[in-house]
């Protein structure tokens, strides 16, 4: 990497400057050109881009067993185009935490490789995890950056979850174009089915869930997504394509395995045999 | 006016070589020798918060001995090194050859242009797929660096220990056998002299486990060691 390598091949001064543990901040002195808010479209054009849809968030548990699940649909769109139909949309961001992504999948996907760095870099400077309020504001602070974009019809809105260790619980953030964050209570979910999905969640939410309950009732949610909206992809029987699902406790983050979220699948399409609706 | 004296280039390196060997000796020894899983990396440090072991990036993590100011500015300088490159491309393209490479670039420049030189020796290691894809590099203060095979001894005790090492090192040692031959090995005095004690609580100890998925680096608790010593002595 020669461009790193200043006068003489030494590491140039901002390798080694002490007072920020940010990726991103090393990054606008190292290679500005790397960060996504620096890469804007011309004024006035707009891009047709694949567009990822439904994520959900379910907070279960107390004491011991608390903790959090996400779960999101595995398809992206482009206009009425299905453009991926096994797009994974549900990544982790830390041992402790995941991001959801609902919007312009490519600038997404970037955010998060960019979120998921910048979090690891943290620690390993550190030598300590940054707080679960710390780990949301710095997404804030990157979905600020896309607002240009997002102007432009290319938004991106994450949905943030994690454990937090110094309470004890799961907890869910979401947020809006500008950066704003909010936190969210027991469940939420975004992109272009949540409002079907978030319908099935208050339906069906109650305080006493655990983990597997709540793993179920998020799929179950992505499902009465899918069902009334065209963009959200139900579970693929055929293809075996099923939702991504990943849950964080105080034990970690785990995805989980493809067949037991197959089984949670088969179970709801055999009652909704019976009843469509749920 | 007084005609300046002349000082010929091989003094001032000398007397540059010197003054960074003299500023190593006075720091503990830290090892990284080769075990079956992996690395293991052991230094006697009191401190619980000032590393000199740490980790870089998945498979690679990082040891220094002598000035704490200067090698932690170089572990910072090798995170954000490792995190660039691995954002960029990919995260199998960070290779300890090419942090090898800048850190020797850097400690050379240092070492020729500044007045002072750098008071440091580091190691940089990495953990392959199997003992024989493991890489093992050792830097000094004047960007000469080495690729070493089965262990690496730095710091001003190095000598005793590396002996102890020479004879005794073993690379298909498991964790237990490989972190009591390490405390054994940094327990030895010059001159074939009474060994001295160790306690765990004095240790800094981790390893890159090649067993461990994505991030292999790990440390070991002053209660594992314990463990791990305890058995060993009973």
């Amino acid at each position: 990497m020669a461009e790193d390598l200043g006068l003489h091949g030494r590491l140039p001064a901002h390798y080694t400057a002490a007072g920020t543990s940010s990726f991103s901040d090393f990054l606008s002195a190292a290679a500005p050109d790397l960060l996504p808010s620096r890469r804007p479209l011309p004024a006035g054009a707009t891009v047709d881009a694949p567009h990822g849809t439904t994520i959900v968030a379910v907070t279960h548990g107390v004491g011991g067993s608390a903790g959090v699940i996400m779960a999101g649909d595995r398809r992206a769109t482009m206009g009425n185009i299905i453009a991926q139909r096994d797009i994974e949309k549900v990544f982790p961001a830390d041992e402790y935490s995941c991001v959801g992504i609902a919007g312009t999948a490519g600038l997404a996907i970037e955010m998060v490789r960019l979120f998921q760095v910048e979090l690891e870099h943290y620690e390993k400077l550190e030598g300590n995890v940054l707080s679960l309020e710390g780990k949301a504001n710095r997404l804030t602070a990157m979905i600020r950056g896309n607002l240009q974009m997002a102007m432009q019809g290319l938004a991106v809105v994450p949905l943030f979850a994690g454990y937090d260790l110094d309470r004890g619980l799961g907890r869910i953030f979401s947020y809006d174009v500008t950066g704003g964050r909010y936190e969210e209570h027991s469940f939420h979910s975004v992109g272009s089915g949540s409002m079907f999905a978030r319908g099935a969640l208050k339906k069906r939410y109650n305080d006493g869930l655990d983990e597997a309950a709540a793993v179920k009732l998020a799929v179950d949610a992505l499902y009465d997504a899918a069902d009334d909206d065209s963009a959200t992809g139900g579970p693929d029987l055929t293809r075996r394509i099923f939702p991504v699902v990943m849950t964080v406790t105080a034990d970690g983050l785990r995805r989980v395995p493809e067949d037991e979220v197959a089984a949670v699948v088969e179970a709801i399409v055999a009652e909704r045999m019976i009843r469509p609706g749920g | 006016m007084s005609t300046p004296f002349y000082v010929s280039p091989e003094q001032i390196m000398r007397d540059k070589s010197d003054y960074a060997r003299k500023g190593i000796a006075r720091g503990r020894s830290v090892l990284v020798m080769a075990y079956a899983d992996g690395i293991l990396f052991c230094g006697e440090n009191p401190s619980r918060a000032l590393h000199k072991i740490s980790e870089i990036y998945d498979r690679i993590a990082f040891a220094a001995v002598g000035k704490y100011n200067e090698f932690e500015n170089l572990r910072l300088a090798g995170v954000r090194y490792a995190d660039l490159r691995g954002y960029q491309y990919d995260r199998s393209d960070v290779t300890s050859r090419g942090l090898a490479n800048a850190y020797a670039q850097t400690l050379g420049t240092i070492f020729t242009e500044s007045g002072k030189p750098y008071e440091v020796e580091i190691t940089v290691a990495e953990v392959g797929d199997s003992p024989a894809d493991d890489q093992l590099y050792r830097l000094t203060y004047d960007g000469s660096v080495a690729e070493e095979h089965g262990f690496v001894v730095m710091g001003g005790n190095a000598d005793p220990i590396a002996g102890v090492l020479k004879n005794e090192h073993d690379p298909t040692l498991d964790l237990d056998g490989a972190v009591t031959l390490a405390v054994k090995a940094l327990a030895a005095t010059p001159d074939a002299g009474e060994p001295r004690q160790i306690l765990p609580t004095g240790l800094e100890a981790a390893v890159l486990d090649r067993t461990r998925a994505r991030r292999t680096f790990k440390r070991l608790t002053a209660d594992r060691l314990t463990t791990i010593l305890g058995a060993s002595a009973s």
